[in-house]
This record gives C-alpha cells, sequence and structure tokens, in this order.
C-alpha cells in the first residue's frame, strides 16, 4: 500500500517524478495538499518537464505560498512595532523566521500564526502592549485561560481585530511541565541572530533544537512530514557553518534534547537523504519504525491511515506534556466542561 | 472517477456507489479528460466509519477543506458533490480571479450575472442560455488576470424551489438531474448546460457587462459606481486576497472595463426583455 513515501521521494530526489503515470501524479498532488507541502514541492519540482496539469497546481500553491509569506512579513513588521517601545528584543519563531532570514526552508512554505520568541519576565508587557495595538483574546473559556498561564510556554493566543491574524507569543519552546527537555529561554535569547532593527532568529542550531522539539516533545506528529522537511532544509543550508555540528550538540544538551535531535536526525537522513552527523545521530532506536509509520500515514487520496497508530500517538502528546497527576486532573476538567455544554 | 469541466479536472471519491452513480449520469455529456491528473481531490467520507452503513452521513473533504461544512445525508450525495467541487475551486484556485456570478456569451462578448444567493442570477443565466445565449457558467467567473478574459467553466446549473418548473416549462426533459427533495437550500434539480456550451467549454469570452440582478423587486434600473462595484466584487471573490497585487490588478481592470448595472426585476420576461435592451444600448 502507497504512504507519503512517496512524497518524500518526490521531495528528497525531484527526478523521481518524471517516472509517475497519472496515478501516481494524483496521489502525489493529494499527498502535498494534506501535509501542506505542496508549496515546497512546486519550489523542488522547479524547471523540470512535467505534465501541465501538475504544473498548474503547483504553480497555484507557489502564489498561496507568496501571498502567504508577504503577510506573515507583514505580521512581524506589525508585532515588531507594537512592541518597539518596551526595546524587548523579538525573536521569530518557525515559518516566520525562515521567510525573514530568506531561508530555504521558508521557500513555498505555508505559514501558520505569527509565532514570536519574548523573555518570560517582560511577557506581561509584551501582551499588555499588543492588546493595545489592536489584537484581542481568542479563547474565553477561563480554565484554557489560566492553563496557558500557568503551564503553557506561551500566551493563549492572540488574533488580529483588523487583520484576523493570528499571533503565539511564547517564552520558551517547550511546556516547563514536559516530561523531556528543559529549554533553557535565556540562552535561547542570549544566542539570537539580529535580522534587522528590533527583530531576530534563534541561532541555526537553536533553531534546529526547537524544531525536533516541536516535532517530538509538542504535538502528536500530525503534518509530522513538513516538519522533517524543515529539519533537512535548515540542515542543508547551515551544515557548512564552521563548527556547525558541535554547536549543535552543546544546544541539544544545553536543552536537554539530546535525544530528540537525535532521532530528528535519523528521520530525516531516512526520509530525506540528509546528510547528517554520525556521533550525534547515533544508532537508531526500535521506536523511530513508529515515529516514521505515523509521520508517512497517509494513503494516495490524501487521507490519513494508521487509526490505532494516531491514536497512540495522540495519547503520547499528552502525556509528554505533564506529569502523570497533573494530566488526570486536566483531562477530567475538560471532560466535565465538554459535559456541560452538551 | 475523473472528471473536467473547463479548464479544470477533478478526481472525486466517494465511500459510496451512489453519489458516484449520480455524478456519472449527470457528467455524460461531457468530454473526459485527456490526462486524469487532476487539479482537485474530492471525498465524500463517511463522518464516522459506521455512519457508512446506519444513517450514511457525508462530509465533504478533499485538498482543501472548512470546518465548519455540515455533513449532508447520503440521498443528496450529488448535491455534497458539487459542493465538494466548489469548494476545491473556491479555496485552491489561484489561476483565475474568481467572482460569484452566473455568465452567458455572445459574439465573444460576456454578460455576467452578480449578487447574493437568491438574487435570480442561476435562474436568469439558464434561461437566457435557452434563448440563444451560449451559457458561460453558473458558480464562478473565472477572470484569467494575464489577459481579462473569462474562462468558461460550465457546470450544472443548480435549480431551486419554483425555478425547477420555470426551467422545467422551458428545457427538454433529458437535461435535467433527480429532484433532490428537502435539501439544506429546499428542494433543488441540476440542469445539465446546451450541448453547444458543454462543446465551447475551452472558447474564453471578453467580459463586456455586469449587472446585478435583483429578483422580486419592482422593475428598476441603476448604474453601480465604480468604487461601490470594486467592493461588491471584492465580497463576491472567493479567492481576491489571496491572490494579492495578482488579485487587485484583475479587479481594478475589470472594474474599470466593464459597465455594471443594477437591475430589480418582478418577473422573468421583464428581467429577459431588460437584459436585451441594455445589451443593445452598449452597441
Amino acid at each position: 500500500m502507497m504512504d507519503a513515501r512517496h512524497l518524500a521521494k518526490a521531495l528528497a530526489d525531484p527526478p523521481y517524478v518524471l517516472g509517475l503515470d497519472d496515478r501516481g501524479w494524483a496521489a502525489l498532488l493529494a499527498m502535498a495538499q494534506a501535509e501542506r507541502l505542496a508549496g515546497s514541492l512546486a519550489v523542488r519540482l522547479d524547471g523540470l518537464p512535467i505534465p501541465a496539469v501538475a504544473r498548474e497546481v503547483l504553480r497555484n500553491a507557489l502564489v498561496t505560498a507568496e501571498t502567504g509569506r508577504i503577510r506573515a512579513l507583514w505580521e512581524a513588521e506589525m508585532a515588531r512595532r507594537a512592541l518597539a517601545p518596551l526595546r524587548i528584543p523579538v525573536i521569530l519563531l518557525k515559518g516566520t523566521a525562515f521567510v525573514a532570514a530568506g531561508l530555504d526552508a521558508g521557500r513555498g512554505r505555508l505559514i501558520g500564526d505569527c509565532d514570536i520568541l519574548v523573555p518570560r519576565d517582560r511577557i506581561a508587557e509584551a501582551e499588555a502592549a499588543l492588546l493595545a495595538a489592536g489584537w484581542e483574546w481568542v479563547k474565553p473559556d477561563p480554565y484554557d485561560d489560566t492553563y496557558y498561564r500557568t503551564y503553557m510556554h506561551e500566551l493563549p493566543p492572540l488574533i488580529h481585530k483588523d487583520r484576523d491574524a493570528m499571533i503565539d507569543v511564547h517564552h520558551n519552546i517547550l511546556p516547563p511541565t514536559a516530561r523531556t527537555g528543559r529549554a533553557d529561554a535565556a540562552a535561547l535569547i542570549a544566542g539570537a541572530m539580529p535580522l534587522n532593527e528590533g527583530l531576530f532568529t534563534l541561532s541555526p542550531e537553536d533553531m534546529l533544537v526547537h524544531a525536533a522539539a516541536h516535532l517530538f516533545a509538542d504535538g502528536d506528529l500530525a503534518g509530522g512530514l513538513r516538519n522533517v522537511w524543515d529539519i533537512d532544509r535548515l540542515i542543508r543550508e547551515h551544515a557548512e557553518i564552521e563548527g556547525y555540528w558541535q554547536r549543535l550538540v552543546e544546544a541539544a544538551r544545553r536543552h536537554g534534547l539530546v535525544a530528540h535531535v537525535s532521532r530528528a536526525l535519523r528521520l530525516t537522513h531516512h526520509l530525506f537523504d540528509t546528510p547528517v552527523d554520525a556521533f550525534l545521530a547515533y544508532l537508531p532506536r526500535r521506536s523511530d519504525v513508529a515515529f516514521m509509520s505515523r509521520i508517512l500515514a497517509r494513503d494516495r487520496w490524501g487521507r490519513e491511515t494508521q487509526k490505532a497508530l494516531r491514536f497512540a500517538f495522540y495519547v503520547r502528546s499528552h502525556w509528554i506534556r505533564m506529569p502523570s497527576l497533573m494530566l488526570a486532573r486536566h483531562l477530567w476538567t475538560k471532560w466535565r466542561t465538554r459535559q456541560r455544554s452538551r | 472517477m475523473t472528471l473536467a469541466c473547463g479548464p479544470v479536472t477533478f478526481r472525486i471519491g466517494s465511500d459510496w456507489a451512489a453519489p458516484i452513480k449520480a455524478l456519472d449520469a449527470l457528467y455524460s455529456d461531457y468530454p473526459k479528460p485527456q490526462s486524469t491528473i487532476p487539479h482537485f481531490t474530492v471525498r465524500l467520507e463517511a463522518t464516522r466509519w459506521w455512519r457508512r452503513w446506519i444513517a450514511p452521513s457525508i462530509a465533504i473533504s478533499g485538498d482543501f477543506r472548512l470546518p465548519e461544512v455540515a455533513p449532508l445525508a447520503l440521498g443528496m450525495g450529488l448535491l455534497a458533490a458539487e459542493m465538494a467541487m466548489n469548494l476545491q475551486v473556491a479555496l485552491g484556485d489561484r489561476r483565475f480571479l474568481l467572482i460569484h456570478a452566473a455568465s452567458v456569451e455572445k459574439d465573444g462578448k460576456a454578460l455576467i450575472l452578480t449578487g447574493e444567493s437568491g438574487s435570480g442570477k442561476s435562474t436568469l443565466a439558464a434561461m437566457l442560455a435557452l434563448k440563444g445565449w451560449r451559457f458561460i457558467g453558473d458558480e464562478f467567473a473565472l477572470i484569467e488576470p494575464a489577459t481579462g478574459l473569462i474562462y468558461p467553466f460550465p457546470r450544472p446549473t443548480s435549480l431551486k424551489n419554483d425555478a425547477i418548473a420555470a426551467i422545467l416549462a422551458l428545457a427538454p426533459a433529458d437535461r435535467f438531474g433527480p429532484l433532490l427533495r428537502d435539501t439544506p437550500k429546499g428542494d433543488l434539480r441540476h440542469l445539465v448546460p446546451p450541448s453547444d456550451a458543454i462543446a465551447r467549454m475551452h472558447e474564453p469570452a471578453r467580459p463586456t457587462l455586469l449587472l446585478y440582478p435583483r429578483f422580486g423587486a419592482k422593475a428598476a434600473v441603476r448604474d453601480v459606481g465604480k468604487a461601490e462595484n470594486f467592493v461588491r466584487l471584492t465580497q463576491a471573490s472567493t479567492n481576491y486576497v489571496a491572490l494579492g497585487e495578482t488579485g487587485f490588478q484583475a479587479l481594478t481592470r475589470f472594474v474599470s472595463d466593464v459597465p455594471a448595472i443594477a437591475v430589480d426585476y418582478p418577473d422573468s420576461a421583464t428581467a429577459i426583455r431588460t437584459v436585451n435592451r441594455l445589451w443593445k444600448a452598449l452597441g
């Protein structure tokens, strides 16, 4: 049975698509849309002699990505202007950072919310400044609000009332309650690289640590193929910088995320043939197989497959986020809220 | 199954055989595309695995999805498929500036009818198509940004409620799909476009006149100013924002080239007379 390895192959080795028949193309395009990788695929297949309809679909995706890129840069600039009077560094994360820094990882990539990182002791000021500049609360539920503020690494999401654009203000890259990883926010901020006045990105090594943390320590791996593709692009672009691997080892150790970074390297090497450091990638673990199957769980119609495995990763996403007793309390509260709202 | 209409090819999959069979019948006049590579994949899926058999319920899905689209009963499979196809185009296409409108053509010039649903634009376009105009499309006007031309997308018209009987009196019975009763939009029946419209579905036309018809009001005609027209068309477009600068340029050009007139009409005969009069006045 076909899975998303079909899409992974096309991304890693573009001439692979030249051998596809109509059915193969239909599957490739549906998978790329479902994994939100159509724009990235378009960038990779640019210049190859591909069928006319496929070219049209991929051009659509590129137009969408380009509009999204401009919008993301504008949102970053709006956040910068709102926070500039406070004189705090605004560090862009994920997709917004990739396009702002002009990285390969940003080419053709769809960008969701604007994610930024600010120092924890300044987050209340940042919040007030954003509220004053037109952003508003999304979540009206008081439990969720308290939960975010007490246990999460970010504020509850804010949405701008005129532009309908969401911003996630982080003070760290992992929740403080997470079972693995104790990301050192101060080190992330100290290592940040200036882009232009008032805007920063994480250092190349912290960017990779964040991508790995986001993939393996903060969620159920839905849409994970795109995160692995980010990791491939980041490594290919940054690995040539002198001392990259050494600094990556140090960063992974500093944030307590060596196992996650190591697994990220193994998976990206396996899926995209990414050149990785053998020392840091270390030896395969048996659970790599489960992660791989989860990431590739997609059929030729773009539907998710492997229901049981997906559910297992969903359960895991809760398990890794907090200690057992706290999780029990959280699920109980959520369940009661749901019952009441029926 | 694969199905092509104008510049768009769809691949449609379903958890049930019935919707595909109904589509096959409705689109039997349309030529099969040379390539089966689709622009969009459409999926009609059971809302829960057991809803495939028990109280079957269709979730509309595909490459592009909106979470708030309500599921439909299996008996409305044809409506679900049509809605799913429209949704893909509305959310995913970036080749054309898309405007919610029905259009017909004469001598290479296109007459475009836009307005809210219930304004009567579909019925009016269907009638004009039975009176010597070429049917271009009912759901979307596809404006190519580079040329300003409108490309045909002649899908079956979905006639609702009273419009069904009105058109049944005019068109041959074999051009109609099955009657779907009590859909969320009321009674609904599809009308397959005239074969000439299907045969010429790759022939674009030059937008020449834009009308805002409104059914049920006292007969009146009013010029729509460019500023008002522009704003109303941004609202009638599904991808104006997503196209960015290209969308702005395409719409600016459209608004400055094509005169816009609001037409209130109490009955179809008045509407058709008014349309013919306005069309002649263009010269």
